[in-house]
């Protein structure tokens, strides 16, 4: 049961991760300067994704708080203040998404709450996995590091490192499902980005080596982690090639692979820890009588229909969307 | 802790569910209504219907969108400003919220694609299909969230075990009367809630000469279904208050303003309650009808709040003033369609002017009642959070500091204004403009998943209205 549910916890929380990655990217890509055109195919291209997207985040959150009830209550009123900004920021987002075609003199204004909306809140949740590598101030299980515990220059350079990895899919993205002038310059800023999520991986990990992280000790108790960077670099360079051939489909795929294998090093290096070096999975744990009533109705059967929809959605929209997609 | 991070979160936890409120109670009837419409449409095959259908789709799309945004929000506050609670009750609210999440999700999400998008693309059978299972996920929205919270109010089949909630008797937690009946009276309260804005909007019409048909069916749908639930509502109300009674004796005091044990016990029907002086001003009271709300005797005693020690006693003004307004609101809705669905029998609804203005400035008093409700249910179940076993003050996360608190309550309150004035904005504009022309094809720049974007203008522009004799 236990399992069950910490399977379906990562597995949600990866799907959320990378399918509301690429739209809070195209978000953040939004502020760059751009035309009026191209920001409405932008817009255009993750229009019908969007909000089943963001529902992911819902369903990771709840499934936490049924099985995991203690990491819920730890973790999210540790970062009362990230967590808090993060939901401001989608609020703005989701509703500016909708709200910038109604108005016509106040446009600027949805621009701005789409855009900055989709950078506070990657920004957050790059904060908060930062400060969860680098271990919360815990005493006996409790969360005890007041309102900041999370700042760092750790946790700030996670956070900016997320969104640079966003905004990267979100290019991908973009390569995959517009043409024409927006393809094209989506093109030329995936390397900048790729150089910069590199530089950031590197800085980040020098970092971690000063620190002396406790992290890292599992590094070298678990030498076969090193696995998931090796796919990953080999998926790096499968991505550089694909953008020098002018190929639209597979640099995708690729920095997805690549978050993939950044998410699996993460969750294996903290386990059987949920909140690293505090809390085990086992400890966190629901009664059985919780899991067991979780398990029977949605998780046997909720679940993959829910799998089954947001798949079908994607059919429903695949291939590259021409000529100002959806209207915007 | 200190008081006042705890007094700030309680205000934001009000603040915040009561801005969402406003959008559940208005969608969950809306999606019955249009399930109706679409199937008087597909028996009768009247445009009016269709008409109504599209128009109205519209502005459910941007209620259930605002209700979208703000629901996120509180599934995430009970960990942050609750985080006590959350660990004491995460294994029996937790399972609860997640089958909201999982079977509401799923069927809203899936079939609202269809309703904006698949007019065309699917069989009308199969069209009214998933309006109705958007409607039935709505539902079940609600029905798992009164569950959650009826269990907050009288906590059954749970032991508690290291200072943990363990769940032992799911189908108590789930199916015990206080949880039916309650969920009754939100499920009607939303019903009146679509019934009153539907008639408000006929009404307007009317008023205005425009859009006659319409308005017409408007005003009959929403004022007699409205004259049918209010009777039942008030029932359901009498039975939400034996629970009360029952369960939370303190609470009834509260509501009933009434400070001594009394036998026979009097009706206070409007008062000020002072408690300082543990007695009420300008009172005015009925003998023995207390007696006979609360135990249906003549001879029954009943407790006042005097009876319990001060730490375990509600706060009296609001609960009693909140719940005078609710039952006010009915009382006063009640009026309005009954008269209002004579008239439209004997067919002068159409002169009867002052009544149209009635019945269109009526559309606020089912949001006040539904509000009113909450604050009753909620403010008389102090100082409890889980009735009886913790305490409000005891479960909030134990190191919040009243400056981030305060914080996050003003920005909450600032995003919430802005959003909530041009939410309210674009509703009315397009209540205004009113539904044009009959609709053949559905605008092709809808698109799943962003219920919001058939109020677009450009899509409205796109329609391809029919032209007489095509
Ligand atoms: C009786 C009705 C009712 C009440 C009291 C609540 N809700 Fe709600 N909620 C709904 C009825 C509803 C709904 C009708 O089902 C909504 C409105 C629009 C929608 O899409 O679903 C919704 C949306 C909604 C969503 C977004 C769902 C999605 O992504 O589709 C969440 C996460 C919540 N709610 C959570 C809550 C929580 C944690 C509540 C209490 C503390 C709460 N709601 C009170
Ligand atoms: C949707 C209608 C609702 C409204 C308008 C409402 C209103 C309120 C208000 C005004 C308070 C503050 C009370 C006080 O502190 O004096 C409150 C507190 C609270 N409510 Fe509700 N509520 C609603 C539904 C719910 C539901 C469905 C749940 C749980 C599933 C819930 C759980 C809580 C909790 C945990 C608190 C904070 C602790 C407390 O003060 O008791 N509420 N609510
Ligand atoms: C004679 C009329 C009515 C009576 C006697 C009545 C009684 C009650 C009582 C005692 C409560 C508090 C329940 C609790 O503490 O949990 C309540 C709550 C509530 N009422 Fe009413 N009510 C009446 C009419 C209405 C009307 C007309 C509406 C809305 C259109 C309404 C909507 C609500 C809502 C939304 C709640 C909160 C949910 C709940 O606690 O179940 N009520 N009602």
């Amino acid at each position: 049961m236990v399992t069950f549910w910490v399977a379906l916890l990562a597995i949600s929380i990866l799907i959320y991760l990378l399918l509301d990655g690429f739209d809070l990217g195209v978000g953040i890509l939004s502020l760059l300067p751009n035309s009026e055109a191209r920001r409405r195919a932008m817009l255009g291209a993750i229009a019908p994704f969007w909000d089943g997207n963001e529902t992911w985040l819902v369903v990771a959150g709840v499934i936490l708080w049924g099985a995991f009830p203690v990491v819920y209550a730890t973790v999210l009123s540790a970062f009362y203040i990230p967590v808090i900004f993060m939901l401001l920021g989608l609020i703005l987002r989701g509703v500016a998404f909708e709200f910038r075609n109604k108005s016509e003199r106040s446009r600027w204004v949805w621009n701005l709450a789409f855009g900055g909306g989709s950078l506070v809140a990657t920004f957050m949740q790059g904060v908060m996995v930062g400060s969860l590598v680098q271990g919360l101030p815990m005493i006996n299980g409790e969360y005890a590091g007041g309102t900041f515990g999370w700042f760092s220059v750790f946790s700030v350079l996670c956070g900016i490192g997320l969104c640079l990895g966003y905004a990267l899919l979100g290019a991908c993205w973009l390569v995959r499902k517009c043409g024409g002038a927006v393809r094209d310059l989506a093109r030329r800023q995936i390397p900048v980005l790729a150089i910069g999520v590199l530089l950031f991986l590197v800085t980040v990990f020098s970092h971690a080596l000063l620190e002396n992280l406790p992290i890292l000790h599992r590094w070298i108790d678990r030498p076969y982690l090193f696995v998931f960077p090796a796919i990953g670099a080999g998926a790096a360079c499968v991505l550089a090639s694909s953008i020098l051939r002018h190929d639209d489909y597979w640099p995708f795929h690729m920095v997805s692979l690549i978050f993939v294998m950044a998410f699996g090093t993460l969750a294996l290096s903290f386990w059987p820890y949920m909140v690293p070096f505090a809390i085990t999975i086992d400890e966190a744990a629901a009664p059985h009588s919780s899991l067991a009533f979780m398990f029977w109705g949605e998780g046997l059967f909720v679940f993959p229909l829910m799998l089954l929809y947001t798949a079908t959605g994607f059919r429903v929209f695949k291939g590259k969307f021409t000529s100002a997609p959806g209207q915007y | 802790m200190d008081a006042t991070a705890l007094l700030l979160s309680r205000i934001q936890f009000g603040f915040t569910i009561s801005f969402h409120i406003i959008f559940p109670a208005f969608t969950i009837g809306l999606a019955a209504w249009l399930t109706v419409l679409e199937a008087l449409h597909l028996r009768t095959g009247k445009q009016v219907y269709q008409v109504l259908f599209e128009f109205w789709l519209k502005i459910f799309g941007i209620a259930f969108g605002l209700g979208v945004v703000s629901g996120v929000v509180m599934g995430f506050q009970f960990g942050t400003n609750w985080s006590e609670l959350s660990k004491m009750s995460g294994p029996i609210q937790g399972p609860l919220l997640s089958y909201e999440t999982f079977t509401a999700f799923m069927l809203e999400a899936s079939f609202f694609g269809i309703l904006v998008f698949g007019r065309n693309r699917v069989r009308p059978g199969f069209y009214l299909f998933s309006v109705a299972m958007v409607a039935l996920g709505t539902t079940l929205s609600a029905f798992w969230i009164m569950i959650n919270n009826s269990w907050m109010q009288v906590p059954v089949g749970y032991v508690e075990q290291n200072g943990v909630f363990v769940p032992v008797d799911w189908l108590k937690i789930i199916f015990n009367q206080v949880a039916m009946v309650r969920f009754v009276h939100m499920l009607l309260a939303a019903y009146l809630t679509s019934a009153f804005c539907v008639a408000a909007t006929g009404a307007w019409y009317a008023l205005r000469n425009i859009h006659y048909a319409e308005a017409r069916v408007m005003l009959r749908m929403g004022l007699f279904l409205a004259a049918v639930l209010l009777p039942v509502q008030l029932a359901f109300g009498h039975f939400v208050g034996d629970y009360v009674h029952d369960h939370q004796p303190a609470k009834f005091a509260a509501i009933e303003a009434r400070w001594h044990d009394e036998q026979p016990a009097s009706e206070v029907i409007i008062a000020i309650p002072d408690e300082a002086t543990q007695s009420n001003r300008y009172e005015f009271k009925i003998p023995v009808l207390g007696s006979i709300i609360a135990s249906m005797s003549t001879t029954s005693k009943e407790v006042g709040l005097t009876s319990f020690p001060p730490e375990d006693r509600p706060p009296v003004l609001i609960p009693f003033m909140t719940f005078r307004v609710m039952v006010g609101c009915g009382l006063i809705m009640l009026g309005l369609a009954w008269f209002g669905s004579w008239l439209i029998y004997r067919n002068r609804l159409q002169q009867t002017r002052w009544l149209l203005w009635g019945i269109f400035f009526s559309f606020p008093l089912p949001f006040i009642a539904t509000l009113a409700g909450w604050y009753t249910a909620e403010i008389g179940r102090q100082p409890w959070v889980v009735y009886g076993v913790l305490r409000t003050a005891k479960a909030m996360t134990p190191f919040l500091t009243a400056h981030a608190a305060a914080t996050t309550l003003i920005l909450f309150a600032a995003v919430y204004a802005f959003i909530f004035s041009f939410g309210i904005y674009f509703i009315y504009r397009l209540l205004r403009a009113g539904p044009v022309g009959s609709l053949a094809a559905v605008p092709t720049g809808a698109v799943p998943n962003r219920p919001m974007s058939l109020a677009d203008p450009t899509s409205v522009s796109q329609r391809h209205f029919v032209q007489p004799g095509e």
